[in-house]
């Protein structure tokens, strides 16, 4: 009985993180989703000089770690600027959190956009080029509803990703579900209960977004046809 | 007879290569022409040349003039827009949008400014009638315009071109994707549809360039070989290419 206790005080230490973490992803979903459009749509244009600043963000973020861009942006910054005579200071370490896995999130969000672009039938734009739209009219009234159908798996995946991903927020400071738990164990002593309920935690948020993702491309696949 | 296209000295290259040599045709107002000849031979790019469709791709570059209504479409005041409001284009794929078919139909007018639903209402009924479509889709108007047979895609994708009011229709080997009844169908249409629109056609089949055109232009490695009436062409072809192109020696 004791034992069960012990597991579920893990899980209701790990739960209290759940908002953190969520409010994290969902932020940095949004902030990957509109970054990683602008970032696909330059990386697809007919000029060099727009591509490469494209180009270069994308390796920068996904060849670097994550836990080494937080680091950078939380603690890194604000020593530059200190030392620079700017007094700078974040005034909590949940908004440089926010803004790295945004911006990390946008540079694998860019190359899932720009394949589902990439992967709507030629046709479509000829169509619409043909009617007398505008490429910019044609993108956003063909193109980019029909790619966003094919890529939301992918989409759903990301925000499964970076919900996990941002574990390694702990390392900077953020009171997520992982450093509620590092923080049990550090009181109670009681490692496997408090990391076993982490993951446990993390699979209640993870299991039912896969589901979710799972039936919307179900409907999606659906509604072409009916 | 009036001119609605006259194309002179026109030359396109691909990066390098040159993919129409020389061309000098005119298109006549009301009347279908069609364009045969191998794979390969510049038909479609041609075809593509006379709504600007080939801007789309990276590495064009174009010489001569190509005149609708005596005014140069590669001219650099030219209206885009304008242009491909005038005219047209089916594609040899059915490409609907994956929209409704009513959908589908107001995309065109409602981009050059139709705006009322009684307006747009009558343009969807006047094209599917006219594409002889409406008795199949009347019940389904707001329904997926997937969920039409090939045949009937095509034909929406005519109508949708139909609703803009273009002068000129030009058509990229439209049946080549569809059975025989639907090719039927939509050769049937093209008829109907000289009374009101100036029709160019690529084709692969010669027996469908025979059936429906006024005129035929018979291309080959870029260059257009010969040019004339079709009953002229298929009966008494100057050229010897031109002959032995038409009774299947080669091609």
């Amino acid at each position: 009985m004791e034992i069960l206790e012990l597991y579920l005080k893990g899980i209701t230490v790990a739960l209290k993180g759940i908002p953190i973490t969520i409010g994290v992803s969902l932020v940095a979903v949004f902030i990957g989703v509109l970054l990683g459009l602008i970032i696909a749509l330059q990386k697809m244009s007919k000029f060099k000089i727009v591509r490469w600043p494209a180009n270069v963000y994308v390796e920068v973020f996904r060849g670097t770690p994550l836990i080494v861009q937080a680091l950078i942006l939380a603690y890194g910054v604000p020593q530059l600027l200190q030392s620079n005579d700017i007094p700078f200071k974040w005034p909590y370490l949940i908004i440089p959190a926010i803004i790295v896995c945004g911006l990390n999130s946008a540079a694998y969000v860019a190359e899932v956009i720009r394949s589902g672009l990439q992967a709507v039938d030629k046709g479509q734009m000829e169509a619409a080029r043909s009617l007398g739209m505008s490429k910019g009219m044609a993108m956003k009234l063909i193109i980019i509803p029909q790619a966003f159908r094919i890529i939301l798996p992918a989409l759903g995946n990301e925000l499964i990703t970076l919900i996990k991903e941002t574990a390694v927020l702990s390392y900077v400071g953020v009171v997520e579900i992982l450093r509620r738990g590092t923080l049990w164990n550090a009181s109670s002593f009681e490692t496997f209960p408090a990391y076993v309920g982490v993951a446990i935690v993390y699979l209640l948020l993870t299991i039912p977004l896969s589901r979710i993702v799972a039936y919307a491309e179900g409907r999606m696949a659906q509604s072409d046809r009916s | 007879m009036e001119t609605k296209f006259k194309i002179k000295n026109l030359n396109l290259y691909y990066g390098n290569f040159q993919a129409l040599m020389n061309i000098d045709m005119e298109i006549y107002e009301n009347k279908i022409t069609a364009l045969i000849g191998p794979s390969g031979c510049g038909k479609s790019t041609f075809l593509r040349t006379l709504n600007r469709m080939n801007d789309l791709i990276p590495n064009v570059s174009i010489e001569g003039t190509i005149k609708l209504d005596n005014k140069d479409i590669y001219n650099k005041d030219y209206d885009l827009i304008e242009l491909r409001k005038r005219v047209g284009m089916v594609f040899q794929k059915p490409n609907p949008f994956p929209k409704t078919i009513y959908d589908n139909i107001v995309y065109g007018p409602k981009i050059h400014g139709v705006k009322d639903k009684e307006k747009l209402d009558y343009i969807v009924e006047r094209t599917l009638k006219e594409v002889a479509l409406w008795d199949e889709t009347k019940d389904r108007l707001h329904k997926s315009a997937l969920g039409l047979s090939g045949g009937q895609q095509q034909r929406l994708c005519i109508a949708r071109c139909l609703a803009v009011e273009p002068e000129v229709i030009l058509m990229d080997e439209p049946t080549s994707a569809l059975d025989p009844v639907s090719t039927s169908k939509i050769e049937g249409l093209l008829e109907e549809l000289t009374e009101k629109y100036t029709i160019v056609i690529v084709t692969h089949n010669m027996q469908q360039a025979g059936r429906v055109s006024d005129y035929t232009s018979f291309f080959l490695n870029g260059k257009v070989i010969e040019n004339d009436k079709t009953e002229v062409i298929f009966s008494n072809p100057k050229d010897k290419k031109t002959e032995d192109y038409i009774t299947g020696r080669f091609g």
